[in-house]
């Protein structure tokens, strides 16, 4: 048997059984037959599938996959987020995909298959290795996450080695000599003292331009300068098919047969070379070009039809009167998001809730407008402060203003208040909130600075609230 | 004000703007009467131009304990960039801060709407900079307010100043600090203008009923410290004005204390005070 789905392996049936075996235990069991050829294709589409995460994707049979994701976690706001959308996606599937990330293509293969540490990833589950702890998360598993052939761990076993930590603190001479080099090479390519460098993938149909260098490049202006070339080109053939890129990965070719890789996003199709080169040269800092890079190659990972309506660089001054302000301001949007990653730039949204904090949500920079705000009549402060900062105050029974209040040891004489504004808690969201109060008072203290404080619970029944005092925010 | 052949106050227009250009990294686009009016009249005759220069670097910073906040200058700022632009506000506004504290709704309530905002939270003091430059070059702006804790050198102020001016896009920088007498705030930068923004003891909501409850319009004491190209007592030479003015209404306007427009304001040091009756609203 070669594999067995979840289905299977509830009936107590595994992968590597005879087959009589199991159909012994169930008599009605539906085989089908292997089809490794199939596999392999189905996993290398897989593998390109992929390319909506990462630039560099390669196909890991017999059932794994490769995703160089260095430099482009921060378009998915983090790598736990970019994992767990990942593997949402491949649960939605049908597939029980299990990730990990990890500064080594071995370390993330090992802790994927045998677990972070402690317990082992389960199926839809996921992993983030910390920069810099490969080896040490690596340690306690067993000596089959280093990808080696069955009889040299079998052998190691005899030798008294069960982890991959005793593994490493053992000298290294003597395995050399007993077991070649194939067990020093998976110890130092997943502790990242080897590079592994993986061939990827690429989608069949994407637009890409290759330029291949003479002599090794090393230097940012000549970088720089083929990326210019590059971008020329690639917008040359979008502009052709009418095509903008959302999505870019300039492909690094070192002399030492490793590829790095870095990926920008923009808001807005965009076939505009100049921002295109913009925004991969501002990247440029990420790439270690090693002993020399001898080739480059740009790939469109993501199209869109463009809309003709775009403006051009050169138009922007006139443009700046026409009533959509989005595409002005998406190569700003662009360069500010590669650089500081994509929740960082942001548009604020009304909210239909009583609640201050949830009044909020944010929404993409380029998000389309939605014409709606919050209500005029009530005073808003123009600092809140998250969470809401616990202060002492002196205020009558059950809805008087608060006289004094203390704040950072210093004492606040209330001179004028408006007040209160109750809001009431959403019951419809979370059930302890059913009964919760909060009563809003908008004060003024002897030097003239306002603040926004609000008490829990109306003053009367006790189940409404503690009557603790809050500044939330400052006017 | 473009009649320069009839009029000689137009002729001093003319040249004045003539020599406003010369210097300048590019002639400002839309030309050197770019300006939002903070729409008071008192305080924009001192203005070179009637109001605050687009295309210009502006610093505003708080006073007390809202050095640390900048929230009675964050509405001001708000007010200010609410009005910017054609037929009342219109343009987007590119607000750069370090960590998100500032709260959307509050904008809106003094005329700038959440549509028009791109909020960047860049982290650290550097990353501001950078993204206000970033934004300086972009002439499709309304404005560009960036939120600066610790020093704000001569050459990086002058580099933002430049950037305005090759673009005419406003920049301000909102200035915070964690200490109340930061003497970083009181260093020179290539700013056009400096203003603090200090909070006063409003006045009962209603002067006729003193002790009904309730807050009436907050109060402010507008110090304008410097004013590259101001005129009379405005410079840098001469000392602070100060102007005591209601706070922004829903709509970004500033009035003067309605109890000290018809007769000098007593506690500013230079005595440019409340311009009279007629100081009404000049609005954008």
């Amino acid at each position: 048997m070669a594999a067995a789905d979840r289905a299977a392996q509830r009936l107590g049936l595994q992968a590597g059984m005879p087959l009589a075996q199991a159909q012994a235990m169930i008599p009605d069991l539906a085989v089908i037959e292997a089809d490794d050829a199939g596999d392999a294709a189905a996993l290398a589409e897989a593998a390109a599938w992929c390319l909506h995460t990462a630039p560099l994707t390669a196909p890991d049979p017999p059932d794994g996959l490769w995703l160089d994701a260095t430099g482009c976690a921060h378009l998915a706001g983090g790598e736990g987020p970019m994992l767990a959308a990942l593997c949402g996606r491949f649960g939605r599937a049908g597939i029980d995909a299990r990730a990990a990330v990890a500064d080594t293509p071995g370390a993330a293969w090992a802790v994927a298959r045998h677990g972070g540490g402690m317990a082992a990833v389960p199926p839809g589950g996921m992993v983030v290795v910390p920069p810099g702890q490969a080896e040490a998360a690596l340690a306690p598993l067993p000596l089959a996450a280093l990808r080696l052939p069955e009889e040299i761990v079998r052998d190691l076993r005899r030798l008294g080695f069960e982890t991959v930590g005793a593994l490493a603190a053992a000298p290294r001479a003597p395995l050399r000599l007993r077991f070649g080099e194939v067990v020093l090479r998976r110890l130092d390519q997943a502790a990242g003292r080897l590079a592994e460098p993986i061939s990827p993938v690429f989608p069949r149909e994407a637009i890409n331009r290759r330029v291949a260098f003479a002599e090794p490049l090393l230097t940012a202006e000549a970088f720089a300068a083929a990326i210019e070339r590059l971008a020329r080109d690639v917008c040359r053939a979008l502009a052709r098919a009418g095509q903008g890129a959302r999505r870019l990965d300039l492909l690094f070719e070192r002399v030492d047969g490793t590829l790095q890789a870095v990926r920008v996003g923009t808001a807005r199709p965009s076939q505009a070379p100049a921002h295109l080169a913009r925004l991969l040269a501002e990247r440029l800092e990420q790439v270690d070009p090693g002993p020399g890079v001898e080739a480059m190659r740009l790939v469109v990972t993501l199209a869109e039809p463009l809309g003709a309506a775009q403006p051009r660089d050169g138009l922007l001054a006139d443009a700046a009167e026409t009533q959509d302000a989005a595409p002005l301001v998406a190569p700003l949007v662009d360069r500010l998001v590669n650089r500081l990653g994509v929740r960082r730039v942001h548009r604020a949204e009304p909210v239909e809730s009583d609640v201050p904090e949830r009044s909020v949500r944010r929404v993409a920079a380029l998000a389309p407008p939605s014409g709606r705000s919050w209500p005029p009549s009530l005073p808003r402060p123009a600092r809140l402060l998250d969470p809401p900062q616990p202060v002492q105050a002196l205020a009558l029974l059950p809805d008087r203003p608060p006289v004094q209040f203390v704040w950072r040891r210093v004492r606040h004489l209330v001179r004028r208040a408006d007040g209160p504004e109750r809001i009431f808690g959403e019951w419809w969201k979370h059930a302890a909130e059913a009964a919760s109060v909060r009563d809003y008072f908008a004060v003024e203290d002897e030097s003239g600075a306002r603040f926004w404080l609000f008490r829990r619970g109306d003053g009367l029944d006790s189940a409404t609230g503690d009557l603790q005092w809050f500044l939330h925010g400052l006017f | 004000m473009q009649h320069q052949h009839q009029q000689p106050a137009g002729l001093v227009e003319e040249l004045r703007s003539r020599i406003a250009g010369i210097g300048r990294a590019a002639p400002p686009r839309g030309g050197a009467a770019a300006v939002i009016p903070l729409g008071v009249a008192a305080i924009d005759a001192t203005l070179p131009g009637r109001g605050l220069a687009c295309g210009a670097l502006h610093e505003i910073a708080g006073t007390g304990p809202d050095v640390e906040h900048g929230a009675a200058a964050a509405l001001l700022v708000a007010g200010l960039l609410g009005r910017s632009g054609k037929a009342g506000g219109r343009g987007t506004v590119l607000w750069i801060v370090e960590r998100a504290d500032l709260f959307a709704p509050a904008l809106a309530g003094v005329g700038l709407h959440p549509d028009r905002v791109i909020l960047v939270e860049a982290g650290r003091p550097q990353a501001v900079l950078l993204a206000m430059e970033e934004g300086l070059r972009h002439p499709g702006l309304a404005g560009v307010v960036g939120e600066l804790s610790g020093r704000f050198s001569l050459t990086v102020s002058r580099r933002l100043q430049l950037a305005a001016e090759a673009s005419g896009v406003m920049a301000i920088a909102l200035r915070r600090s964690r200490r109340h007498d930061d003497p970083a705030l009181a260093e020179p930068t290539a700013a056009a203008t400096r203003w603090r923004v200090a909070v006063l003891p409003s006045p009962p909501p209603l002067p006729e009923a003193p002790e009904t409850p309730g807050l009436g319009p907050a109060r402010w004491r507008l110090d304008l410290a410097r004013c590259r190209g101001g005129q009379g007592t405005a410079g840098p030479a001469s000392g602070t004005a100060s102007w005591i003015v209601e706070a922004c209404d829903a709509k970004g306007r500033l009035r003067l204390a309605a109890d000290l427009a018809d007769r000098p304001a007593a506690p500013a040091p230079r005595g440019r005070a409340a311009g009279g009756p007629a100081a009404a609203d000049v609005a954008a």
